[in-house]
């Protein structure tokens, strides 16, 4: 009798496709690169047509190597905060903690106009965008960090974050109605979202904070399984409540704010995902769920992103409306499908 | 002196209650290795929050509570769980767990960081399985199950935790005649042929003075401990209801209904 599943065959089968999802998305884009080149490209040979090279090394596989960390980040977060939330609606969005970055982005972005007399940032740039809002979000997940401290029920810590979520949300639309036509126009460029702006040096910041939190949420596995019994149960297994849930809650803050802040606010992916791979892999065994949402978070999006860059045209949809569109109706179809949505 | 080695569970002038209000207090009482205990009582008397206060749920107000004559608070939450496990009325909060995996997890306090099963671990689960005789339900959802099959996954869950002491929470509320007395009856069999100290709350007064091998009756102030028979000779439980309503049948160990 088997009692731990390896689902061995699955994860092959998924990370093939992981591979052949990296390679369409590198394959298309703006500029029309055959398969064969892109191939040679990536196999370490040399092209005749500098510029290819050129966009595939710069552009393209730096864009590719943002959208699995955004994929996979985003939906290790939602895995996280459902199981410690034991809500299957819970996200990244809910604690607030991109509402945070987002606040954090509209200050920046839209505050400097109204406080030019304090505050002449002068230049805004992709630093300072990416530095206020990580401040944003951190200063919200120390806020739901302080108040986890207080309050021991986990659903009242799911409604203040979505009350954070509300006030932060609030303060951006007073900044917005203040503001002059420009700033809103950046502020609003930043919200739908972007893979395509990070450089090497911040895609391996960005690498760094998703590995820490992969790192994070191994470490605690057994205790996120233990977590699905219910907090009382976890107790009487052995698993420290209080440090458990810290360590999970700084997991989701690190991915969450970090990938908002480097590639904005990127809806539903940290929510649907999760319910997709369970959909495949009919476990609760997080030591299974978690390796399995970071492949199927990274696959989905990259063909978001593929989907958002329309091949062989220059322009390039927003990513978080591809996200919502292909999200929202999966959530639907679950909910409609399974009449329930378990966790 | 032979008896006092095989005290499991000991607890003296125990009061409990909630931030420092008092519900029940003067709770004594000794369980051996083996035994089966009833708690019962009126509702609201508190009984549910003793079996917490033992499991250590939540704190308790004064007196002394001890394990192994260790006491409960010197227990680091790891080495607790390896002595005490519980079965609660609070629903799973995922139901979409296999019985196994459900299983499983009573394996918790002794596997290493990321919970591989070893050979030990499956045979406890396996025991465990067998035990319940959940065999044919082991691979289902905990939704897919009935009220009575989810109760016994929970027992076996506690079973595979593999521990002196095995607190249950009303384990018969919401069950048919016959159910609860199939839980009862596998208690029974749990506590005597492995040795486990098994607690339970109840408002099944009848069955357990038919089953268990001491009873614990919470009435706030003055408590009655004993073996069933020498409950029923102080006549402690004509007391438990108001008369005009309830009465106690000594002969029969059974409750009538006074019309």
């Amino acid at each position: 009798m088997k009692i731990q599943k390896t689902y061995r065959l699955s994860f092959v089968v998924l990370l093939l496709i992981l591979v052949a999802c990296f390679i369409l998305n590198i394959s298309l884009g703006s500029v029309s690169i055959p398969f064969s080149a892109t191939f040679e490209v990536l196999f370490g040979g040399t092209l005749k047509n500098q510029s290819w090279e050129y966009i595939i090394w710069n552009y393209r596989i730096p864009k590719a190597f943002t959208a699995i960390l955004v994929g996979s980040g985003l939906a290790l977060s939602g895995l996280l905060m459902q199981t410690l939330f034991r809500n299957p609606l819970a996200g990244p969005f809910v604690l607030g903690i991109s509402s945070g970055a987002s606040l954090g982005a509209a200050l920046l972005i839209m505050g400097s106009t109204l406080f030019s007399g304090v505050l002449s940032f002068g230049l805004i740039n992709d630093i300072s965008l990416v530095v206020a809002s990580s401040l944003g979000s951190f200063m919200v997940l120390l806020a739901v960090i302080g108040i986890a401290a207080k309050v021991k029920d986990t659903m009242a810590l799911l409604i203040i974050g979505l009350m954070f979520g509300s006030i932060t949300t609030a303060i951006v639309s007073v900044l917005s109605y203040f503001t002059n036509a420009e700033k809103l126009q950046q502020f609003i460029y930043w919200s739908f979202g972007s893979l395509g702006n990070l450089s090497w040096s911040q895609l391996s910041v960005l690498g760094s904070i998703v590995a820490i939190g992969i790192l994070i949420g191994s470490i605690s596995i057994k205790a996120l399984n233990a977590f699905l019994l219910g907090e009382n149960y976890a107790r009487s297994l052995g698993v420290d409540l209080n440090k458990s849930r810290y360590l999970i809650i700084i997991a989701t803050g690190l991915l969450a704010g970090s990938i908002t802040a480097f590639a904005g606010p990127i809806a539903f992916i940290g929510l649907a995902v999760p319910h997709l791979t369970r959909q495949l892999f009919s476990t609760t065994d997080h030591k299974i769920l978690i390796p399995a949402v970071l492949i199927y978070g990274a696959m989905l999006m990259l063909l978001c992103d593929t989907a958002a860059q329309v091949p062989n045209s220059a322009s390039v949809l927003p990513i978080n409306a591809i996200t919502s569109i292909l999200g929202a109706p999966v959530v639907i179809w679950l909910l409609v499908k399974m009449r329930r949505m378990v966790f | 002196m032979t008896e006092h080695l095989n005290i499991v569970l000991e607890v003296e002038n125990l009061v409990i209650g909630y931030n420092g209000v008092a519900i029940a207090k003067n709770i004594n009482f000794k369980l051996a290795k083996g035994e089966l205990n009833a708690v019962i009582g009126i509702n609201g008397i508190g009984k549910s929050t003793l079996l917490r206060t033992l499991g250590n749920l939540q704190p308790k107000l004064a007196g002394s509570i001890c394990i192994s004559e260790k006491q409960l608070e010197n227990f680091s939450a790891i080495d607790l769980a390896t002595k005490l496990s519980l079965v609660l009325t609070e629903s799973i909060a995922s139901k979409n767990m296999s019985v196994l995996e459900l299983i499983s997890l009573g394996r918790q306090p002794y596997t290493n960081w990321i919970g591989t099963l070893t050979a030990n671990d499956k045979e406890k689960i396996n025991g465990a399985v067998e035990m319940l005789s959940l065999k044919d339900l082991q691979h289902k959802k905990c939704f897919e199950l009935s009220d009575g099959q989810l109760q016994r996954a929970l027992i076996a869950r506690a079973i595979a935790q593999d521990t002196d002491i095995i607190l249950l929470d009303e384990p018969t509320t919401h069950l048919d005649l016959y159910h609860k007395a199939r839980i009862l009856k596998v208690l029974k069999s749990i506590a005597h042929k492995t040795g486990k100290t098994i607690v339970f709350t109840t408002h099944e007064i009848e069955m357990a003075i038919q089953l268990c091998d001491t009873l614990f009756l919470l009435d706030s102030e003055k408590n009655y401990f004993g073996k069933p028979d020498e409950l029923i000779r102080a006549k402690v439980f004509e007391k438990l209801f108001p008369a005009e309503t309830v009465s106690f049948d000594a002969a029969t160990g059974s409750f009538r209904i006074n019309t």
